[in-house]
């Protein structure tokens, strides 16, 4: 069965279940309505929900840009200078001693309604798993390819951009599709706390109304949006890192 | 070069130990396992410091040393030529040196049979295949001191054979040092052979087979060596065990 198919499948059968679950109970549509409600309020309400998905999409692909480019950095600056070890070390670890929803108010307060503290929230989560991950590649480079660029008499700086960072690509792909999968996570709690836009907002204010249908509808799109993410995400890592060999590779044809 | 004193993980692996490598003639050193070749070899290439290098004309070994490993350590990411060209790409090139280089490299890489495959990742190409691309590098590099780290000991016997007989052509006029846990392929591709002995270790040698490498491995002088020198080795062999 082709490698399409296979969850088609499997989605319709969800759906399946879910309709008949609704109609043996006959559950009432502000608790749960059926996939086919949904699917009428996706397409009845979709330019409303569309423009709050851009706001959000826009949130979680600025985050993981930034929280990406904030983690990778600060990896290299701790792989590359022992005093940064010393200082930044710390301050990753007890950073993610905190609950990051429990600062989601305070970013609101600080940053405001808008996208600042939704970003900001993304960057948070992202940031970490971005770096470890990273930092774990830069701290594991083949020894024997450092020793041989020591006697090619290569300086710190070139054996770190030319063969520390080249080496832990692959290391850092693997931070990316984390960070693309939590970052929709960061978004939206962001604008539960507080927003006017996104489908976070959207979501709560529909769920506050009783109108679970488009609460749905806009989860759908949130679901359909965070894969997309990753799926782009996954594409482009291993597009980086074709040298590296696939030893799963079997599974992705199937 | 001299070594005062060397430490290890608490071992003294050497002791006012002294070792000479003659200009532009192959050394080769053996020994059992542990005893101290490869941090020996570490020493003269200033991986590990602790030694007091002196050369003939005076000058450091700055510049001067290239090394080959028993890996390839090819960089997965780069195509062949780019790895051949290594040692210039760390150091810095301008563009237009670049393209002159990869020529250059273009030429070594024909010399080791590799020149269909100079685009090629290193993945793409078989063990022995990836040794040779190694063998472009470290002749790339142009350095009047090789240090060889057990560089066949990976290979199968046709290939490792093939290679030794590459080497000694294409290193010849070189200082070579060989670390090596084979007395054939010694004996094959040295002109001084020393063994690696006791704790602290001394190299106890030289022992010099007659002829230009790369010798005949059939020789029976060159078989009478080889029991001699396995002879040494298990002493040497036995010697660390007691001693550890």
């Amino acid at each position: 069965m082709s490698r399409f198919l296979r969850p088609l499948v499997t989605a319709a059968g969800i759906l399946l279940a879910w309709e008949l679950l609704v109609r043996a109970a006959g559950l009432p549509p502000f608790i749960l309505p059926g996939p086919g409600r949904v699917l009428t309020a996706l397409a009845a309400q979709h330019e409303l929900i569309l423009r709050h998905a851009a706001v959000t999409l826009s949130e979680i692909v600025l985050g993981i840009l930034l929280g990406s480019l904030f983690g990778a950095a600060s990896a290299v600056l701790i792989a590359a200078s022992r005093h940064a070890r010393r200082w930044l070390m710390p301050l990753l670890v007890v950073s993610q001693a905190l609950p990051v929803f429990a600062l989601a108010p305070l970013l609101v307060l600080w940053l405001g309604y808008g996208m600042a503290s939704k970003v900001a929230m993304a960057v948070i989560i992202i940031f970490f798993p971005v770096t470890a991950a990273f930092l774990d590649g830069l701290r594991r480079t083949e020894p024997g390819w450092i020793e041989l660029a020591r006697v090619m008499d290569a300086s710190a700086f070139a054996i770190l951009t030319r063969i520390r960072i080249p080496a832990a690509l692959p290391a850092l792909a693997s931070g990316l599709r984390v960070a693309a999968a939590v970052a929709p996570i960061g978004a939206v709690v962001g604008e539960w706390v507080g927003s006017s836009a996104g489908l976070g907002y959207l979501m709560l204010h529909a769920n506050a109304r009783m109108q679970v249908d488009l609460m749905f509808a806009a989860l759908l799109v949130l679901a359909v949006m965070a894969l997309a993410l990753w799926l782009a995400v996954d594409r482009g890592a291993r597009a980086v890192v074709r040298w590296q060999p696939e030893t799963l590779a079997h599974d992705h044809q199937g | 070069m001299g070594v005062r004193r060397l430490v290890y993980d608490g071992t003294v692996l050497f002791e006012n130990m002294r070792f000479r490598l003659e200009g532009a003639l192959w050394t080769c050193l053996l020994g059992p396992s542990g005893v101290g070749k490869t941090s020996l070899l570490r020493l003269i290439a200033g991986l590990a410091p602790g030694a007091l290098v002196v050369t003939d004309d005076g000058r450091g070994l700055e510049g001067r040393v290239a090394l080959m490993a028993q890996q390839d350590l090819l960089l997965p990411w780069l195509p062949v030529i780019e790895n051949v060209i290594l040692g210039y790409r760390l150091r810095g090139t301008t563009r237009a040196e670049r393209r002159r280089l990869r020529d250059q490299a273009r030429e070594l890489l024909a010399r080791v049979g590799l020149e269909r495959h100079a685009e090629a990742l290193p993945a793409a190409l078989s063990g022995g295949m990836r040794q040779r691309a190694a063998l472009a590098r470290t002749l790339m590099e142009d350095r009047p001191i090789v240090l060889m780290d057990e560089p066949f000991s990976a290979l199968d016997a046709i290939t490792r054979h093939r290679l030794q007989e590459l080497a000694a052509g294409l290193l010849a006029g070189r200082t070579v040092l060989l670390v090596t846990h084979n007395p054939l392929e010694a004996l094959r591709l040295g002109h001084r052979l020393y063994v690696l002995s006791g704790r602290p270790a001394t190299p106890r040698g030289p022992l010099l087979p007659k002829g230009p490498p790369p010798r005949d491995p059939a020789d029976q002088a060159l078989l009478a060596l080889e029991a001699e020198l396995l002879r040494e080795l298990t002493r040497s062999a036995a010697l660390l065990e007691e001693a550890s």
